[in-house]
């Protein structure tokens, strides 16, 4: 089946196509649009519908996707939990809250668990070293993260309607 | 020389400090309506004079970069900010974003003017949502007030400002990416020449700055050039105004704090920073990001010759003012200005290994001394940390490393490779240590 926009959606596209001078420069955005539309990941009839609706080949857009950590190309869980690895935040404690967070859902880093609630991912540096350890949860920061506040972040996750 | 400011900060803390009425409360957009009334050479040689390092890392003047810009031509010109804050230990461009977000839309409207642009795009990283969406906020306001589109502040020099996202790629805090990723293409760094105000965005002359430089523009504007470059104790070296400092890990008091450019490490680590966690004695500090070398406390200033480093010569570089010159003059690198402070708790090979997968993970893989630099010097790093390394590899890292650095297409090369060269140099002892008991000698983590 293909992908399709709804109206207000294909309206956005096209204010996201009025602020550049060729089509190919909305790329990147149309690909958000489409992916927080399409349960959070890039299927092969997103694309086909980005390469129609923005002339470019459907190799050329999947060249994009396949670029950038953000588009995810299989479905992920309802929710996606990125834990910060880099420097800042491991010496604050980081390494241990992965630790944690992959025993506390009981899944290793990419995977998602078994109710499909929720992906464990790591990320690299989220520019919030002055506020670390941290996490990302969908469009959220949540910083300066003990283990009970993370828990109950994520019990929220597993457990709200 | 310690001495806050808070031309940038001000409303940092208040209540709604985002909107345009507290912006404007306090100054704001007097000099955005003042640059329009000037010409654009004015704009340009006020900029220059108030010697703007670039804030985004590389430390090259913002005022002569918007010199390179054509007086006109069949194109269009295009201002660019670079909003991707990824550097490891970065978290300042963000503040400006969140808390003062019409600081950075004003100064768009100056640099577009001075840059001949009419149109200019922040290009932030996807994972700073709250930024984008004050952002977007900003840009409505400063709309509706006239203050953007056809005739800005009345005047008929149309400026148009937009919000672009990015993806997940650190990479593309670097221009030449940026500026592909910009196109939608991805995010692979260019060669240069031609360089950026040449052929940058669309094939068009284009300004690539960063948030922090451009935020700082207005405030440039209002008080004249020379001033604003006199308010640094390194204003004698062009290394004008004031700027935010960072200071993380290992620190009680970490944040962000503008203060006039002088402020030493000594001063940001123990005064602003509330000195080390648990009263630990100091391992070592990573000035500005994960690119720069660490930094030793019993380091000391040694350049002879060069008369400006006199008054620091024989001192501790703790004590060094913390400027582009100064830092580059040492062998190091200033980069964005925001430390991480490791204390003696840190086991300083486990931080290379934490820096160098960031630096394999985030490589583009278009050149194979990156690409394959990369990947070799974290498989034997690993190899180190898990106690199965030879000498001779470790002796390969600083070869490796040094194979990397200057042969690459940009600049990530020498980024990946100056950090590890510096731990393995200056922390030779631990990797040997590694390496003579099979990783036994590891009695430390990263945390305090």
């Amino acid at each position: 089946m293909a992908f399709a926009l709804s109206e207000e959606r294909e309206r956005e596209v096209d204010e996201i196509l009025a602020r550049y001078p060729n089509k190919m420069a909305a790329c990147i955005p149309v690909l958000h649009l489409c992916q927080d539309n399409n349960e959070g990941w890039v299927s092969p009839e997103v694309i086909d519908y980005v390469a129609r609706r923005l002339e470019l080949s459907t190799a050329n857009v999947k060249g994009v996707v396949t670029f950038y950590s953000l588009f995810n190309e299989s479905p992920p869980g309802r929710h996606q939990v990125w834990v910060c690895r880099t420097l800042g935040c491991a010496l604050r404690g980081g390494g241990d809250l992965l630790a944690h967070a992959q025993r506390k859902l009981g899944v290793r880093v990419g995977e998602t668990t078994k109710d499909g609630r929720v992906t464990l991912r790591t990320a690299e540096c989220l520019a919030s070293c002055g506020s670390g350890p941290m996490i990302q949860v969908d469009k959220t920061y949540h910083e300066n993260l003990t283990t009970q506040e993370f828990d109950r972040i994520l019990d929220r996750l597993l457990y709200e309607g | 020389m310690l001495k806050q400011t808070d031309h940038l900060t001000k409303n940092y803390g208040k209540p709604d400090s985002w909107t345009i009425s507290v912006y404007e409360s306090t100054g704001g957009y007097r000099a955005a309506r003042k640059a329009l009334g000037m010409s654009r050479e004015l704009v340009v040689d006020e900029i220059k004079k108030a010697h703007i390092r670039g804030r985004g890392g590389a430390g090259f003047e913002a005022g002569v970069k918007w010199g390179f810009m054509p007086k006109e031509g069949e194109k269009p010109s295009y201002l660019t900010v670079n909003a991707d804050e990824g550097e490891p230990g970065t978290f300042k461009d963000r503040t400006i974003m969140e808390q003062n977000p019409h600081a950075l839309v004003e100064g768009c409207i100056v640099a577009c003017y001075g840059v001949g642009a009419h149109a200019a795009y922040i290009y932030v990283r996807d994972e700073l949502h709250l930024a984008k969406a004050r952002l977007w906020d900003a840009i409505k306001e400063a709309k509706t007030k006239g203050y953007l589109g056809k005739r800005p502040f009345g005047k008929g020099y149309e400026i148009e400002v937009y919000v672009h996202s990015g993806a997940g790629a650190y990479i593309c805090g670097e221009e030449s990416a940026l500026l592909n990723s910009l196109e939608g293409k991805r995010g692979e760094p260019r060669l240069r020449p031609p360089f950026p105000a040449q052929r940058g965005a669309f094939g068009c002359p284009t300004t690539v700055n960063n948030v922090e430089s451009v935020s700082l523009v207005p405030i440039a504007i209002n008080l004249g050039g020379e001033e604003f470059s006199k308010l640094s104790a390194l204003h004698e070296m062009n290394d004008g105004g004031v700027r935010l400092f960072g200071v993380a890990g290992h620190v009680k008091k970490p944040g962000i704090y503008e203060c006039a450019v002088g402020l030493t490490l000594r001063e940001l680590v123990y005064d602003l920073g509330g000195g080390i966690l648990g009263d630990r004695e100091l391992l070592g500090v990573i000035p500005g990001g994960s690119s720069c070398p660490i930094l030793l406390p019993d380091e000391v200033v040694n350049v002879p010759g060069d008369k400006r480093f006199d008054p620091y010569n024989g001192k501790s570089v703790l004590d060094l003012p913390m400027g582009v010159d100064t830092y580059r003059g040492i062998g190091g690198m200033l980069g964005t200005c925001c430390a991480t402070v490791l204390s003696d708790a840190a086991d300083p090979v486990l931080a290379a290994q934490n820096i160098i997968h960031f630096y394999r993970h985030e490589s583009c893989g278009q050149c194979t001394p990156c690409r394959e630099g990369c990947g070799w010097l974290e498989r034997i790093i690993d190899k180190v940390v898990e106690g199965t390394a030879t000498m001779e590899e470790v002796d390969q890292i600083s070869e490796i490393a040094s194979n990397m650095t200057g042969n690459t297409i940009c600049a990530f090369g020498d980024g990946a490779a100056a950090p590890v060269m510096a731990f393995v140099r200056k922390f030779r002892k631990n990797f040997e240590d590694y390496v003579l008991t099979g990783g036994k000698s590891q009695t430390k983590t990263l945390v305090v």
